[in-house]
């Protein structure tokens, strides 16, 4: 039997009484590149969040690496790596600073985390901007050192939340082609969001769709296809989640703004 | 213990590389000194009170330190907006540890701009009274920075916007700066204001510094000294538990 390095079980996460994720459970095999797949505001970034120690689930059981995320937050850290949606690093710092830092965090020793540093500096080709400021790198450039930065405490699983959005199509290939080399060569899992159907269908082995805060359907792209008889994951994923606009200012949403539509309810 | 060390050099590199910054926290108090040091010293002088300077500088220095803080919560609101927390806040390092370090940075900032202000007034003109206490004083400074750091901290960690903090700025830091003893003494302050700058912690602040470096107080310094104890362990708690509900 393969092994499983994450497994949710009958999770859910509710903000007051707006529900954003309902009970959900899935799991993901070891060294596997796993698609996280859902119209915005369905409950990805809520589900992540839950993944990565940022949100407590309200119910159900997420582990993690062999790891309870809710319990064993510290040893569910290590062995993660997670690149966000928005950007996080240290814009007045140096990209080589800013690695330094996290090794600290993560609690390497001296004498291996300059060595690791400069290998995935290496791998990202940006070891001769080592000492540049973060302010002067371009979107893509940070992108990259945040995926090296991720991986710098050698963690199980890597979650990219969005990695490619606002990139041009040259950094995307590239660093689709780093995170399958990952995959290949370390047996890292991956864990990944996209807006982007194609690169889904290109990267990943296995696919989750949530809609509304539940999973619609999980499975392989052909397996996907199959159940919905349609020819691409773009026509499956339609045929799954419909073809209407999600608003992002409703019930269902993300975490950031579920705080503020909770902030708001408590004022009135 | 490397952790915190890290978080506080974090902190410091910003500072020293940020020229601006560096400026811009130190321009309101050298024109405050400048105003009102040289423009209503004269008029202080003509009501037989004595030097000015000698009275001013104490509050200069607070208010340096006091605009610091908010400096410091703004840096703090910076890495909410911007992300960088994000990446702290996954890190296997509890949250106490990220705060203390990044607030040591932050002291460590506000004692510098204290002491360079502290040596600009000396060339306008400050004199100490007994340079033996500027040692002393120099503690006082530590301990009001560690305590105003704190708060700082502990803003920012509740707001999640600009215009939040800002307002919260000017509600919170200035009053704290005019209606305390900064500025005037408070023996000749109507009633009701004495009721209010005896209230404010930054009074005792000042006025211990003030002690210490002119040999003038309103308080005994022992009150002082308990009153800013005090206020810092509100302080510390007031950031720890803020800084542990932030949720991204």
């Amino acid at each position: 039997m393969e092994q499983e390095i994450i497994s949710a079980k009958g999770v859910s996460k509710r903000f007051g009484d707006i529900v954003a994720v309902n009970d959900i459970s899935f799991s993901v095999k070891k060294g596997e590149i796993f698609a996280f797949l859902g119209p915005n505001g369905a409950g990805k970034s809520t589900t992540i969040k839950m993944l990565t120690t940022m949100l407590r689930p309200t119910e159900g059981k997420l582990m993690l690496a062999g790891h309870d995320v809710a319990k064993e937050r510290d040893s569910a850290r290590k062995a993660f790596g997670i690149v966000f949606q928005d950007p996080t690093l240290d814009e007045e710092l140096s990209a080589y600073e800013n690695m330094e830092l996290h090794a600290i965090l993560y609690g390497m020793p001296k004498n291996t985390r300059r060595i690791k540093i400069e290998e995935l500096m290496k791998l990202v080709e940006l070891w001769d901007r080592k000492d540049s400021m973060i302010k002067t790198y371009s979107g893509g450039m940070r992108r990259r050192l945040e995926i090296a930065r991720g991986l710098v405490h050698e963690p199980k699983v890597l979650f990219l939340d969005e990695p490619t959005l606002g990139l041009d199509t040259q950094t995307r290939n590239l660093m689709w082609e780093y995170v399958k080399r990952l995959s290949d060569e370390k047996g890292m899992t991956i864990f990944f969001t996209t807006h982007y159907l194609d690169e889904a269908e290109a990267v990943a082995e296995r696919i989750a769709i949530i809609d509304n805060g539940s999973i619609v359907a999980h499975g392989t792209t052909t397996s996907l296809c199959k159940q919905t008889k349609t020819s691409s994951l773009e026509d499956a994923y339609l045929s799954l989640t419909g073809k209407t606009i999600r608003d992002e200012s409703g019930a269902s949403n993300n975490g950031l703004n579920f705080k503020t539509s909770q902030r708001n309810r408590n004022l009135k | 213990m490397e952790v915190i060390y890290a978080l506080w050099l974090r902190q410091v590199r910003r500072y020293t590389r940020s020229g601006s910054r560096i400026i811009g926290t130190l321009g309101q108090p050298l024109l405050l000194m400048l105003a009102l040091g040289y423009g209503i010293g004269a008029i202080y002088q003509k009501a037989g009170e004595g030097d000015y300077l000698q009275f001013l500088v104490p509050g200069i220095i607070t208010q340096t330190v006091l605009l610091s803080a908010v400096f410091w919560g703004i840096i703090i609101l910076q890495d909410k907006r911007f992300g960088f927390l994000s990446e702290l806040l996954v890190a296997p390092v509890s949250r106490i540890r990220i705060l203390l370090g990044s607030t040591l940075g932050g002291t460590t900032i506000s004692v510098a701009q204290g002491l360079i202000i502290f040596g600009l007034s000396l060339i306008f003109g400050f004199e100490p009274s007994n340079w033996l206490l500027v040692g002393p004083a120099f503690l006082v400074l530590v301990l009001m920075s560690m305590a105003l750091s704190s708060f700082g901290a502990g803003v920012a960690s509740m707001v999640d916007d600009f215009q939040g903090f800002q307002s919260i700025n000017n509600l919170l830091i200035l009053p704290l700066f005019f209606l305390s003893s900064a500025l005037y003494p408070l023996d000749t302050v109507p009633a009701a204001l004495k009721v209010v700058t005896t209230l404010n912690p930054v009074t005792y602040m000042v006025d211990a510094l003030r002690n210490l470096l002119t040999g003038v107080s309103h308080f005994p310094l022992t009150t002082d000294l308990a009153v800013m104890t005090i206020t810092f362990v509100a302080c510390v708690v007031f950031a720890v538990n803020r800084f542990n509900r932030i949720q991204m």
